[in-house]
């Protein structure tokens, strides 16, 4: 069967791709800035490197788990089919009547794989400062195969057993989300904490850079969330959305910080903002903007809430994944049950008069992907701790991955008059 | 000759280098440095958690002057380092045996100014 594309859907999703790949050098900042000074190249090279591992993995086998014909009919997984992106020329399967694709199914195969890439470099946040690379690397081919593309049949598909039974995920809200949040979370406990966590707090060590991470990751987020529309024409509601939330969430996390502390923060701000978009992720083609507002304002109370946790459970999700992607994607992807409006795309939640079912079908999703993702993550990581181990030696801890991993160093401070970092945070 | 060395606020900085030209000292050597002193560290917080710093950033500002212009000299850092507040720093003399301008070979009083 021949298709007639539309030329600007498709130079949208396109556009949309590319915005999306950006947002993972984005987060290798937003990370980098976050960790210790001797190990901010690890994080970025990590991060760089899910990016050509998934990227390569995504066009040989992945690509074709997550949205290839269904394998049995369940909706678990897909065939190979696709693999190494073998019948280009046939559309997309499930996405039939109301949603048949008006884009060139390579579009569509680009497009996702950006979200593959990001999910997997959202775990460099819950392991930072101590994996070994080539354990590292191990993990993210096992975890895209065995937790990413299943979960994104599941949900993303249209062939998927939860699309199949009403979950509605706009952009993501499970399949990356509360996914990686959930992933982070066994990963940490896998790995175990950083040497000296929690006694000696670990600052970070470039504010600015993560700030600047950040803002790179709310642009790239317009592509992440309006092009999962998958039209040019569809696309608005969701871009707004994207917005309001990110902005009704970073206010929201510096009110929470001006009650509790006494000042607004500038990573609290920005962490709020990616709370924000995170929440709004499932949520952003469903909703109005009554809807967008509360979703954003929950979600960065909750996240600004839930960094504390880590503490007291003496869990080092480092970097907060479970806090900030987990918890704000369980907020995201529940209230679609309560805000979601058949106004805009989807169907009608609580509120809007639809009755609790899509909430039902919400939750479902919540308990099934988080309970896979986590289940499935540990025992990758024990797998590959028992085969190669996934820790530094403590030596290589203590001199930093940057130094010990790669024999590079970030910065050349020693020029301007000696200055050393005495006193930085950890056990040195 | 005496080594003066003092430990000061980063911002007082130019205050002191003005007010030490201003009595004909013609050279310094200044480091950023680190640490703590009564005034102890401070209090940072970073998503809700409480980071105790020990170290603060100071500056060490650091001139070799002729025995006479000690005393003088060391007036002028207490008088233009000061701000009343704790973590002012404090200023430090110790005696020098020899001094050696390198260009020159000149030694001792010689290589002062």
């Amino acid at each position: 069967m021949r298709y007639v594309y539309n030329s600007g859907d498709t130079a949208w999703v396109l556009t949309s791709a590319a915005l999306v790949l950006f947002m993972t050098p984005g987060l290798a900042l937003f990370y980098g800035g976050m960790v210790r000074r001797r190990n901010v190249l690890g994080m970025l090279i990590q991060n760089f490197a899910v990016m050509a591992v998934v990227g390569l993995l995504w066009v040989w086998v992945t690509y074709s788990l997550a949205f290839g014909p269904d394998w049995g009919g369940a909706g678990i997984i897909g065939t190979l089919h696709f693999a190494g992106l073998g019948h280009l020329s046939q559309a997309v399967p499930g996405y039939t009547g109301a949603h048949a694709q008006t884009i060139p199914p390579v579009a569509f195969i680009v497009f996702q794989m950006m979200f593959a890439i990001i999910t997997a470099a959202l775990l460099t946040g819950a392991s930072a400062d101590r994996m070994k690379f080539g354990a590292f690397i191990a993990f993210v081919v096992a975890w895209s195969v065995l937790v990413y593309a299943p979960i994104a049949h599941w949900v993303f598909s249209p062939q998927g057993w939860l699309a199949q039974r009403g979950t509605e995920d706009f952009a993501g809200g499970t399949v990356v989300e509360l996914n990686a949040g959930l992933a982070g979370l066994a990963l940490a406990l896998v790995v175990g904490r950083r040497r000296g966590w929690p006694e000696n707090l670990m600052r970070p060590h470039n504010v600015p850079l993560t700030v600047m991470g950040g803002g790179i990751l709310w642009f790239g987020w317009f592509g992440f969330n309006a092009g999962s529309a998958l039209s040019a024409g569809g696309a608005g509601v969701a871009f707004v959305n994207t917005n309001t939330a990110t902005a009704a969430a970073l206010l929201a996390w510096i009110a929470v910080e001006k009650l509790r502390t006494g000042k607004p923060t500038t990573l609290g701000a920005i962490s709020g903002a990616i709370a924000g978009a995170v929440a709004i992720t499932p949520a952003c083609g469903f909703v109005n903007t009554a809807g967008a507002t509360v979703i954003g304002a929950v979600a960065g109370v909750a996240s600004a809430l839930a960094v504390s946790v880590k503490f007291r459970v003496r869990i080092d999700d480092s970097l907060d994944v479970l806090a900030i992607h987990g918890v704000a994607g369980l907020v995201g992807t529940l209230m679609v049950g309560l805000f979601g409006t058949a106004g805009s795309l989807g169907s009608n939640g609580l509120f809007y008069g639809g009755g609790a079912s899509l909430l039902g079908h919400q939750a479902l999703a919540v308990v099934c992907v988080g309970a896979f993702s986590f289940v499935m993550t540990a025992l990758i990581a024990l797998a590959i701790r028992a085969v190669i181990g996934l820790r530094v030696s403590e030596e290589e801890e203590r001199l930093g991955l940057d130094l010990a991993l790669h024999e590079e160093n970030a910065y050349d401070f020693e020029a301007a008059g000696g200055r050393r970092a005495i006193g930085e945070g950890g056990f040195a | 000759m005496k080594l003066i060395t003092a430990v000061i606020k980063p911002f007082k900085l130019e205050d002191v280098k003005t007010a030490l030209q201003a009595v004909g000292v013609t050279g310094m050597t200044v480091s950023e440095v680190q640490g703590f002193g009564r005034q102890g560290g401070h209090t940072e917080v970073y998503r809700g958690a409480e980071y105790r710093i020990d170290f603060v950033p100071k500056v060490r500002v650091e001139v070799v002057v002729a025995d006479t212009d000690a005393d003088r000299v060391v007036d002028v850092f207490v008088e233009s380092g000061r701000t009343g507040r704790i973590g002012d720093g404090k200023v430090w003399v110790t005696p020098v045996e020899d001094l050696v301008r390198i260009r020159t070979g000149e030694r001792g009083n010689e290589a002062v100014t």
